[in-house]
């Protein structure tokens, strides 16, 4: 779906023909003026909070700045060293990494066998999709709230649950070993999103593909392995690539369930890499701390998603070359 | 989408890979289509009692959240689904235990400036990307979704300065500013439907007198509510759930000019028994329901428009 996917810019067929012409195209002078006038507002806006902001971080991790008076003093690599001894850092970001490679899959499957149930439903389906879709609609802050006392281990009502068949629940939420399950099973109450993508993709699988495989005597373990996933795959691309970056930004849960009270304890599990990030600027104020790990996340980011996106040219099945 | 032919993948064709997959656009509008019906089997009940305990497990935390906002503080950690004793009067305290209507209000007043400002914006820019042709407008749309790729985190700190130098801080002017000039995948959407529009419309209307600007405002615009509205509903819950923004700006001001995600963070603290608080969590239960319900009620009037709009692309968080 690399290809193909992408129509020619420009409004309607009209300009079809033209507008592959290989010779250098003359511009309507009046129109591209006004063309540029409608893209200032993002330009400026670009200019501004995209490469201005990411400039202006680039200096401050090189720097020591002193929030009061607003003075940044060159402090070379000094942020980066900093950032290399704070043990930390790098826990911080061992526990992201973790999470991350935990959740992941989990909501992949997760999304992938709950799409697969609803496209075998022929009756009821929107209402089964409106009822998944509710949790993501709910704020995370009301998410957490919810969740603080449901994950209790003592009196939730998960581990009650639990106790009715005979399991012991752990200590989700002060158990360091149990503090990434635990946000790893809010993440999967809201993954209707990542369903519907799912669902979606599933839609569009060609039913004669089913039916041809069946004739050959395909069993559905074989039909999903050499049917389904391949052609899903690219949608399956897409939510992992989001999922992933999702994961290494998680914020909002860890922050709202861990580091809310500064007069709690919060386990050190817990401290994921965007919450010590936040606590570095906005708490110390260290803003040349925190850009450098700005900066180390983001080219952490880049690395990744190059990856999967070489891993993923090599597994995408791509439709023609519509 | 009829008029798009079938094209070459211009330089952006690698960004975008990732943000549209037209299959699963296809599928979206699938989705409305009921296959044939078929008789009950083995299979078929096996699935039907599946879906409903998912569905069980994915409201199981709303009743709970319903129930708990009705009881008395010594009965809301029971995992009762139904009070044993009815508390309707924790619906008349919440007012005055907490600021709550002005973190309503604020979160209001924040999402609706949010979502009318970038709704609008994205159209505009959107619009010169898709209809006028001029020199580096590819180069230019693939920026646009490049900086889909930065993490929020690297522009965080600038960008709070920015607010401190001009003067902006402590206002709601950061929850809102940077929509005011679009938004990457926003003006992606928008682009796209407008591609799907005849060019021939456009050029009638410009025979006929109209300048460029009438071309967006009587054509463009008024044929593009579908996706505008779904601009709108996406960054009105993105504003709407907005914390860490809140967190950052808003959080050294006195309570009540707290938004409901920020407020609400407050009150867990406030009233968590684990913390040492008052122990009063029926309120936070209360808040909770309130700040979810207009949340629940946008769904329910926009739902397809959320549908449609995750489906299309996957919207990034």
């Amino acid at each position: 779906m690399a290809q193909g996917t992408v129509t020619e810019p420009g409004l309607g067929t009209g300009r079809d023909a033209t507008a592959r012409a290989p010779k250098p195209r003359k511009y309507d002078r009046r129109e591209a003026v006004a063309g540029y006038l409608f893209i200032t507002p993002w330009i400026i806006g670009f200019l501004i909070f995209t490469l201005g902001t990411m400039v202006y971080s680039f200096f401050i991790s090189f720097s020591d700045f002193n929030l009061a008076t607003n003075r940044m003093r060159p402090a070379g690599l000094d942020n980066y060293r900093a950032l290399i001894e704070d043990p930390r850092v790098m826990s911080s970001l061992g526990n992201t990494l973790f999470y991350a490679v935990l959740a992941v899959p989990f909501e992949i499957c997760f999304a992938l066998f709950l799409a697969m149930l609803l496209n075998r439903v022929t009756r009821g389906a929107g209402l089964f999709r409106t009822l998944y879709y509710l949790p993501k609609m709910t704020p995370m802050v009301a998410t957490s709230a919810i969740f603080l006392i449901l994950l209790n281990g003592n009196t939730g009502a998960i581990n009650t649950g639990l106790r009715l068949i005979g399991i012991s629940g752990p200590q989700w939420l002060v158990d360091p070993a149990w503090v990434k399950p635990s946000i790893v099973l809010m993440t999967l109450w809201t993954v209707s999103g990542t369903m519907v993508i799912f669902l979606a993709a599933l839609k569009n699988v060609p039913r004669d593909l089913y039916e041809v495989a069946s004739l050959d005597g395909a069993g559905p373990v074989r039909k999903f392995f050499t049917i389904t996933l391949p052609m899903i795959s690219g949608a399956m691309f897409f939510n992992i690539i989001i999922l992933t970056i999702a994961a290494f930004q998680v914020f909002d849960q860890a922050y709202l369930l861990f580091w809310r009270d500064q007069n709690n304890v919060a386990p050190e599990a817990s401290l994921f890499y965007a919450v010590y990030l936040f606590q570095q600027a906005f708490r110390n104020f260290d803003f040349g701390f925190a850009s450098a790990m700005a900066w180390l996340l983001f080219i952490i980011l880049i690395i990744l998603s190059s990856i999967q996106v070489k891993l993923g040219n090599r597994f995408v099945y791509y439709e023609g070359d519509r | 989408m009829a008029t798009i032919g079938p094209s070459t993948a211009p330089p952006t064709q690698a960004a975008l890979a990732t943000a549209v997959d037209p299959a699963v656009e296809e599928g979206a509008r699938k989705m409305t289509a009921s296959p044939e019906p078929s008789k009950w089997t083995v299979g078929r009940i096996l699935i039907t009692l599946l879906l409903v305990g998912f569905a069980a497990l994915f409201l199981y935390p709303l009743v709970w959240l319903v129930a708990s906002s009705l009881k008395p503080a010594s009965q809301v950690f029971d995992n009762r689904l139904i009070p044993k004793t009815w508390v309707w009067d924790n619906y008349a305290e919440v007012w005055d235990q907490l600021p709550l209507l002005s973190w309503m209000f604020n979160s209001i007043a924040i999402a609706l400036i949010a979502a009318a400002a970038v709704a609008i914006s994205s159209s505009i820019v959107a619009f010169g990307f898709a209809y006028f042709r001029f020199p580096g407008r590819n180069v230019l749309f693939g920026l646009v979704l490049a900086t889909l790729m930065l993490p929020a985190s690297v522009t965080m700190v600038p960008t709070y300065l920015i607010w401190k130098q001009t003067g902006f801080l402590g206002s709601w002017v950061p929850l809102f500013g940077m929509n005011l000039f679009g938004s990457a995948f926003y003006i992606f959407l928008q682009r796209q439907f407008y591609l799907g529009l005849p060019r021939e419309l456009f050029e009638a209307a410009r025979m006929d007198g109209s300048s460029y600007w009438q071309l967006f405002t009587r054509i463009a615009m008024p044929l593009s509510i579908p996706s505008f509205i779904i601009v709108f509903l996406f960054e009105f819950q993105a504003a709407w759930n907005n914390f860490q923004g809140a967190l950052i700006y808003l959080n050294g001001e006195s309570v009540e000019d707290f938004t409901a995600p920020l407020g609400i963070a407050y009150a867990m603290t406030k009233y968590s028994p684990t913390a040492g608080g008052e122990g009063d969590y029926q309120y936070v239960m209360v808040a909770s329901l309130l700040v979810t319900l207009p949340m629940l009620l946008l769904f329910s009037f926009g739902q397809r428009y959320f549908i449609e709009g995750v489906a299309t692309q996957g919207r990034k968080g």
